[in-house]
């Protein structure tokens, strides 16, 4: 129980500031923050996976971060039949003509030896393959993209339950990083990370842009929920009842029947979007505790030893004959399938999809800051990570807002400092988060919980 | 005469471009490559401080301006470089000693340091938008155009307009210069050649009584340099957004590796690979072929090989085949 | 009193146990001294103590009469003292005339005159002068290494294993190169694996064993020694 008190204690004072934010500003702001913290702590997991099991730098959670966002709506949403008609025949067509290609030049270079006639072999397939890809595809892109283009322009999904997007979100994240894998784990440890990080980017760039796939820039809207709307719940007998029973105290201290009425109304309001962030956090909060059943039992199990064993010393074990492209390339498929899942989560969670927002500093160096303080190597420490940074990050504004009235309360109103660093305080969550990193790398260069070296 | 037309056209539209925006990179790239050559590590703070060097070229253009001082035909921020580079080499000892110098005693590795870096990045980040904003700022001055698409027609009689910018011109010789000097300094001066020894073998460059401190203290004054005038030759060109400048980062990392990560000579050389392209194959080329071809093979499409929402991703993958194939750059066996 | 002494040296990495303990070696100008024994016998750690590269629990360095124990490695080297790594000992990226160059540093006056002496003795170098020394074979390098190394003017002189890895032919020419080098006035240190032919071309040699000096003399005694036949030499 003594090597737990750590963790205990550091889970206690995160949950007690959550609770402070539910106190001093609101349940629904607390609930918010909860959630994306359980969000992050998902992400972070993945990425500890990597870095922590295996050494590995993945610079490119943020390529898979959107794809499990855009999982969540090739799945849920409900097909548009017109584009299908339209145009989904060609883009069927188009996926078969990759698969061909792909198929080819692996047939290609297994059947014949390495030589120039190879090399023009494989260019003359990609040519081919690109210049038909482009005829078929163009028209059928525009056709679909020109299908009520305000509302729709896509293809839709397959109207499918969103839950099982978080599952399609881990398929779609973890073939994307076994393709990567193959072409990058090879790379030294930093020329991984910035591999990693402009793949990235490209994927963002074809979800961005690609808008007969998934709207782009255009976004998608209004995605299915696992959990009950706040306007359905407003309408919704028992969950008033329910209010009403709750807060029957106060209520019963208004005489008039009418002021009653409006209070309970207001109530029954910030109830219900206190309730859907309930049901979120219940259902975010199953995944976390899974995950981490899941990847503790990994670490302790003899997989989880040899993966240590791989990470700290990479020539001895391979030279025992343990294969290490093969180990890292699995840890690297399911690192970043988890990272999927919290972006399909993520997407859920919001409701919408927006490629726009996806960027490098959010999703991928921010996580990493959560990595490393929470604790490499070890999956508590991962998720305490998350929930650490996540609420530095948001909570940051209002925290600097505090310090800079506090030590510019001398200064009159019109003090042009003064008001710049007002106007500037938002950024501070920049500075918070860099010096808290460069603060734990040198002097808890482990971070807050660190991996505990286990005897066998 | 149809022919002078398509070539003015691509030089016009892609040849000076690629060229510009290519020495903007290879500089970058250089500074890259000096940092992971001789300090050796990834600085993912690039982007940021090529930031931060050119939001002092801004400051002070800004200021300069109220006070009335300028180049005349020449933008004021020339003027404003070297003071930038100061605060630029200032800012850069100053992270030095207090952050990167004690994993360099410690002799981490080097991945250690790369995730250093991120942490100077966040700083980086929060100190430019604290003073400056994250907005956009235009800070060019004095003549925009050496030569205007309609003096060039009335000049030569052609049909195809050929404007040249001043910020091309400065940007390409002003690279130039700098770049000669640089290499000159690496490959001819006695302090020059310490340099790329310690990069090469430290242990034996320590043998060889050469002294460690001052190798890492020329390299940032070096880096300094190359990315305050970098960012501020960026900046004049475009605008300044300090958004914009950190993701600049990612084509630079894909200048670098592409030249061959440590040897500045192809770092130099990667900038222009990648600018040239993303500007190649990006670009719509119906009217070049509208004047080569007779009037009934002339294309009906954009002829484009890529939408350019994909530049970005051109250098990526560019940078993806050379890992691929060629791990150590394509100008292997070619350092300066 | 020898030109550059260790004296009952005690030394080991960090805070663990003492690779050498009591150990002194000396030399003169002009005069070629070879350490042997076994591995882990605390050769190479021997060297390095006088370099300055760890730091003596206990003895003293000398050079000339006077203590260096104190010094660091930068401040050694500008004492005279030079040494050649057994690995990666030059710089692979630079051409021979600049490996050259960043020998000599720490020298203030025209080095012109210099690199010529050291293109006399390895002429080999002159021609390849431009080349980047990473294309060079193995036997070029342990020249351009060695010229590094003498372009100090070394009063002291101390190689680690510079035969390791080279093939026979080169040995003997790179021995030969040592020889001359001698000539110069030079006292030269050098850690061997090759017992049998380093001791052929040394004045005198250090058998040590567990850090400590086990057997010393010349070159001729110790090829004679039954003792030390039978243990190090395999005869």
């Amino acid at each position: 129980m003594k090597q737990y008190s750590n963790v205990i204690a550091a889970y206690s004072i995160m949950i007690i500031l959550i609770i402070l934010v539910g106190v001093f500003q609101s349940w629904s702001i607390a609930l918010t923050i909860l959630n994306y913290c359980l969000i992050s702590a998902v992400m972070t997991m993945g990425a500890n996976i990597q870095w922590g099991y295996a050494g590995l730098i993945n610079f490119g959670i943020m390529g898979y971060t959107a794809l499990g966002g855009l999982a969540v709506v090739l799945v849920s949403v409900a097909p548009v039949e017109e584009a299908w008609r339209l145009g989904g025949l060609n883009m069927m067509i188009c996926i078969g003509i990759i698969v061909a290609m792909i198929y080819s030049i692996r047939y290609v270079l297994k059947k014949i030896d390495k030589s120039k006639k190879r090399n023009y072999l494989i260019a003359s397939i990609i040519i081919i393959g690109l210049l038909l890809l482009r005829i078929i595809s163009t028209p059928a892109i525009e056709s679909i993209e020109s299908v009520e283009p305000a509302k729709t322009g896509y293809l839709g999904g397959l109207g499918m339950p969103v839950l099982f997007s978080w599952i399609v979100g881990a398929f779609f994240a973890g073939g994307l990083a076994y393709v990567i894998g193959k072409i990058a784990l090879g790379l030294r440890a930093d020329y991984l990370a910035i591999a990693t990080l402009l793949i990235a980017e490209i994927i963002v760039s074809i979800i961005k842009h690609e808008e007969w796939l998934a709207r782009g820039v255009k976004n998608v809207i209004g995605l299915k929920r696992p959990a009950p709307y706040e306007i359905d719940l407003q309408t919704t007998p028992w969950f008033i009842n329910l209010v009403e029973k709750f807060h029957s105290a106060k209520l019963e201290l208004i005489n008039s029947v009418t002021e009653r009425q409006d209070a309970l109304n207001q109530l029954v309001i910030d109830a219900s979007s206190v309730y859907v962030k309930l049901c979120f956090a219940g259902m975010f909060l199953i995944v976390v505790i899974i995950l981490l059943i899941v990847t503790q039992k990994a670490l302790y199990s003899p997989w989880g030893r040899k993966m240590r064993a791989i990470r700290d010393n990479e020539e001895a074990a391979s030279a025992m004959g343990k294969n290490v492209v093969k180990e890292h390339l699995l840890i690297f498929v399911l690192g970043s399938a988890i990272v999927g899942i919290a972006g399909a989560m993520m997407v859920t969670n919001d409701g919408l999809f927006t490629p726009g927002s996806y960027r490098p500093m959010r999703y991928t160096f921010v996580i990493w800051v959560m990595v490393i303080v929470g604790g490499t190597g070890n999956n508590f420490g991962a998720i305490l990570g998350g929930f650490v940074v996540w609420f530095l990050w948001v909570e940051a504004a209002p925290i600097a807002l505090f310090f800079i009235n506090l030590f510019t309360s001398h200064l009159p109103e019109t003090n042009e400092v003064k008001i710049h660093l007002i106007n500037s305080a938002s950024y501070f969550r920049f500075l918070m988060v860099g010096i808290g990193l460069l603060i734990i790398m040198r002097y808890r260069p482990r971070g807050i919980l660190p991996e505990k070296i286990i005897k066998q | 005469m149809e022919l002078i037309n398509a070539i003015i056209l691509l030089l016009n539209y892609t040849i000076l471009p690629a060229l510009t925006y290519g020495s903007q990179l290879a500089l970058g790239a250089i500074f890259v490559t000096l940092i992971y050559g001789i300090l050796r590590f990834a600085n993912f703070a690039t982007g940021d401080m090529m930031s931060f060097g050119t939001m002092f070229a801004v400051l002070l253009t800004y200021y300069f301006q109220s006070l009335g001082i300028s180049l005349g035909v020449l933008p004021t921020a020339l003027l404003t470089i070297p003071f930038a580079i100061f605060m630029m080499i200032f800012y850069m000892l100053t992270i030095d000693k207090f952050v990167f110098s004690y994993y360099r005693v410690k002799k981490s590795p080097p991945v250690q340091l790369a995730m250093v870096s991120v942490g100077v990045m966040f700083v980086t980040q929060a100190i430019i938008r604290i003073i400056i904003g994250p907005f956009d700022r235009r800070f060019l001055d004095g003549e925009k155009f050496i030569l205007k698409a309609t003096e060039f027609k009335e000049m030569t009689g052609l049909s195809e307009g050929l404007t040249i910018k001043s910020t091309q011109v400065l940007t390409i010789f002003i690279t130039i210069v700098v770049v000669s000097i640089m290499f000159w300094f690496l490959n001819k001066t006695k302090t020059g050649t310490s340099m790329r020894a310690y990069s090469d073998n430290e242990d034996l460059a320590l043998l060889s009584g050469i002294d460690p401190k001052r190798v890492v203290l020329i390299t940032w004054v070096i880096a300094g340099i190359l990315a305050t005038i970098g960012g501020t030759l960026y900046g004049l060109d475009k605008s300044y957004r300090p958004f914009v400048y950190f993701n600049n980062m990612l084509p630079i990392f894909a200048a670098a590796i592409v030249g061959g990560i440590g040897n500045p000579f192809g770092a130099f050389l990667g900038g222009y690979v990648i600018a040239f392209a993303e500007i190649f194959l990006t670009y719509a080329y119906k009217k070049f072929f509208a004047y080569l071809l007779p009037e009934a093979l002339e294309p009906n499409s954009m002829v484009q090989l890529l939408s350019t929402d994909y530049k970005f991703a051109i250098s990526f993958s560019i940078l993806v085949l050379v890992l691929l194939f060629r791990p150590s750059g394509i100008f292997e066996g070619k350092k300066i | 009193m020898a030109f550059f002494e260790g004296n009952k040296m005690t030394a080991g990495y960090g805070d663990g146990p003492d690779i050498i303990s009591s150990c002194s070696i000396n030399v003169d100008r002009g005069e070629i001294v070879a350490i042997l024994g076994p591995n882990g016998a605390g050769k190479s750690t021997a060297m390095k103590a006088m370099l300055g590269l760890l730091n003596l629990k206990s003895g003293s360095v000398y050079i000339d009469g006077k203590d260096i124990s104190k010094f660091s490695p930068h401040d050694r080297i500008k004492q005279g003292i030079s040494f050649v790594p057994q690995t990666r000992n030059v710089f692979a990226e630079l051409t021979v005339r600049e490996n050259l160059e960043v020998g000599a540093f720490l020298r203030e006056d025209d080095i012109n005159k210099v690199i010529e002496e050291i293109y006399e003795l390895f002429p080999i170098l002159k021609e390849k002068k431009s080349q980047v020394v990473g294309q060079l074979s193995g036997g070029q390098r342990q020249q351009v290494a060695l010229g590094r190394a003498l372009m100090i003017k070394p009063s002291v002189l101390m190689l680690d294993e510079p035969t390791a890895g080279v093939s026979p032919i080169v040995m003997d020419e790179l021995f030969h190169h040592i020889l001359k080098v001698k000539e110069t006035n030079v006292a030269i240190i050098m850690v061997e694996q090759n017992a049998k032919q380093a001791l052929s071309i040394s004045d005198r040699g250090y058998v040590l064993v567990t850090g400590e000096n086990k057997f010393e003399g010349s070159g001729k005694e110790l090829l004679n020694d039954p003792e030390v036949r039978r243990s190090f030499l395999g005869a």
